[in-house]
């Protein structure tokens, strides 16, 4: 029994069939990358994970609960976080208050009419905050605003407050895209030390195979909706369909 | 980022409120009735920018508020007393039901559509007060008090004339005058009533804009998705955002009222909520002063500018030979008198283009050269020194 439980999960936009059958069972403490080529369904896939779009049919259940039919916000409480392609953060707020949100919305819940005591007071918060921000090296930037910092920074940012909740899964939608390869290592070695201090499922999409190889436990690799091979990082290497999914049809 | 001492900003504010008759006397806007608009729409403008300034909903519906304040307050003026009080607490509570309602159906929709919603909301208010409720409202004529009112909780009335608000005795149209250096000072009941009204809830704004609360409505603003996969449900959110202003804006509307006890539906117009909007944009949105500046700069056109006719500008272009005065006239005439919003309108795109931020943001940029030239000269005067 995984953690996560995909069974026949389909979508159709019109008549593009983008999801097929889609199946995907993740154990709890792995990582598991989804690859496969541009158009493949990857982020489609992670939407209706995280309650931005509703399959056709099929099930997902985290933790034995059904995932399907919650609003994003309690599809998150349940402990799924993710961090988007592009860093999806508060620009007009400043790096210490993006990490805050997150450190409420663990303690407080979905909503909750905190309105006369003063973030300031929250010492507990505050705490928790920079301890999150010192973890992804981000202490000297707390109070720049969240708009001015680099891409690289924004998406450690972003991490930082997915993180700053404790998920039990984090999705990942290509951590390292755009990036320079001084960037991506130290996003690899960021993600392994999380690996390993903290423990999260971690389903990651990538394209970047050099990433997906140094992280991932397992991989399945998805093409024109459907899943079409998965297994140990060296069995999906050498895989004769996984090379005809990413180099186009072998020569006859 | 500037960074603001909240209690030195709240006793500047404080002080300036309370002085106001004094600080106000010289632009000619020291009578009473004046004094009271400008309070009452600090009111209204602080509570709207809890909305917008944080949020960045923009409502244009918040005069039906405005008018469910004074016509709950109008009703307690005829059934209970002339004490303001049950009449405040009443207008507070159904514009805040009110708010909800309204907001329940609005924010589903973000933007665009919510501004319209709430327009629609607010248009069918006022044709609800000024034709169908007319039991409730007096349609066009207005709500008044009469002289066969109930009033169970006050002492009979055999004087024949309408008696006039108060707070336990105190009335609100008392006032105290004197003259200081030449000035004509009115200190006056109603005025002081509203400003320490203005001065609590001005501090109860501070404390929504520093708290948790203010934070996420903030985030609110910047990413409204982002919040959601952070496992914050938005609406109750935006909704108690909502009803907060909407009680703001009905107790403005119970001052009105209890300034001058009288409530139509012209009060509930979607020019009033327009006029609401420009107050906050002008003074600046998302600023603690901005709001209530900029309602008085508004008020004070209103009251100021309406008021010059052609003679007042024959009096000031007198010194200039015939013919330029009368072009003078001629070409000032269409900003003042009927024309004062013109002059309102232009002000406003000027502030709009070259200060987005509002008077705020100006008076920021003023304080921050100010400091920079200072720091300027100190570091001239260090140099040689080196």
């Amino acid at each position: 029994m995984g953690i996560l439980e995909v069974q026949n999960v389909n979508k159709h936009f019109g008549g593009l069939h983008a999801l097929n059958n889609v199946n995907l069972d993740v154990k709890k403490g792995s990582v598991h990358a989804i690859i496969g080529p541009n158009g493949a369904g990857k982020s489609t896939f992670l939407n209706c994970l995280i309650g931005k779009l509703a399959p056709d049919t099929g099930s997902v259940m985290f933790q034995g609960k059904p995932v399907l039919g919650q609003k994003p916000h309690q599809i998150n409480q349940m402990g799924i976080s993710r961090v988007f392609q592009t860093p999806e953060i508060f620009t007009d707020l400043t790096v210490f208050e993006n990490v805050m949100i997150p450190c409420f919305a663990h303690r407080d819940g979905s909503f909750v009419l905190n309105a006369w005591k003063k973030v300031k007071g929250e010492t507990g918060i505050r705490e928790q905050a920079e301890q999150m921000l010192l973890d992804v090296n981000m202490q000297d930037k707390l109070h720049m605003n969240a708009a001015s910092l680099s891409r690289g920074d924004k998406r450690r940012l972003e991490l930082a407050m997915c993180l700053a909740q404790d998920p039990k899964l984090l999705l990942l939608d290509e951590p390292t895209a755009g990036m320079a390869r001084a960037d991506t290592n130290a996003t690899i070695d960021l993600l392994k030390h999380i690996s390993e201090t903290r423990g999260i499922t971690k389903v990651i999409i990538e394209h970047d195979m050099h990433v997906v190889f140094s992280l991932a436990d397992t991989i399945s690799v998805l093409a024109q909706g459907a899943i079409i091979a998965e297994g140990l990082p060296e069995d999906i290497k050498g895989h004769p369909k996984v090379r005809e999914a990413y180099l186009g049809e072998a020569e006859v | 980022m500037l960074k603001y001492n909240d209690k030195l900003l709240m006793l500047v504010f404080t002080i300036l409120v309370l002085t106001g008759p004094i600080i106000l006397a010289p632009f000619g806007a020291g009578y009473p009735d004046l004094l009271q608009r400008f309070v009452i729409f600090g009111i209204l403008a602080v509570g709207y920018n809890i909305l917008f300034g944080l949020t960045g909903y923009l409502s244009f519906g918040h005069a039906a508020f405005l008018g469910v304040g004074s016509y709950s307050t109008v009703w307690m003026f005829k059934l209970l007393t002339m004490n303001i009080i049950p009449g405040i607490i009443l207008a507070i509570i159904m514009s805040g039901l009110f708010a909800l309602l309204i907001g329940f159906i609005t924010l589903r929709r973000s933007g665009i559509y919510f501004s319209i919603l709430t327009l629609a909301f607010a248009q069918m208010s006022y044709s609800l007060a000024y034709s169908v409720l007319t039991p409730i409202t007096n349609g066009e004529t207005g709500l008044q008090i009469r002289l066969a009112d109930a009033r169970i909780l006050d002492a009979k009335n055999d004087s024949g004339s309408l008696p006039s608000t108060n707070l336990f005795g105190l009335e609100m149209n008392d006032t105290w005058r004197t003259t200081f250096m030449g000035m004509d000072l009115q200190f006056n009941v109603g005025f002081y009533v509203s400003a320490f009204i203005l001065i609590a809830v001005f501090y109860l704004s501070i404390r929504i804009f520093r708290s948790p609360f203010g934070l996420m409505l903030r985030a609110v603003k910047t990413n409204q998705n982002r919040l959601m996969y952070t496992g914050i449900n938005t609406k109750p959110y935006t909704l108690a955002a909502f009803v907060i202003s909407g009680m703001y804006a009905g107790l403005a509307g119970a001052l009105l009222a209890s300034m001058d006890p009288l409530a139509g539906a012209e009060r509930m117009q979607w020019t009033e909520s327009g006029s609401i909007v420009l107050m906050v944009i002008l003074g600046g949105a998302s600023t603690l002063l901005g709001p209530v500046l900029g309602a008085g700069v508004i008020k004070y056109f209103e009251a100021i500018f309406s008021r010059i006719n052609d003679n007042v500008l024959h009096e000031w272009f007198d010194i200039l030979p015939g013919f330029l005065e009368t072009f003078m006239v001629w070409i000032v005439h269409p900003f003042v008198g009927k024309g004062w919003s013109l002059t309102l309108g232009a002000v406003f795109m000027i502030i709009v283009i070259f200060l987005p931020g509002g008077l705020m943001e100006g008076a920021n940029r003023i304080g921050k050269r100010f400091v920079k030239l200072k720091r300027g000269s100190a570091d001239n005067a260090k140099t040689p020194a080196e």
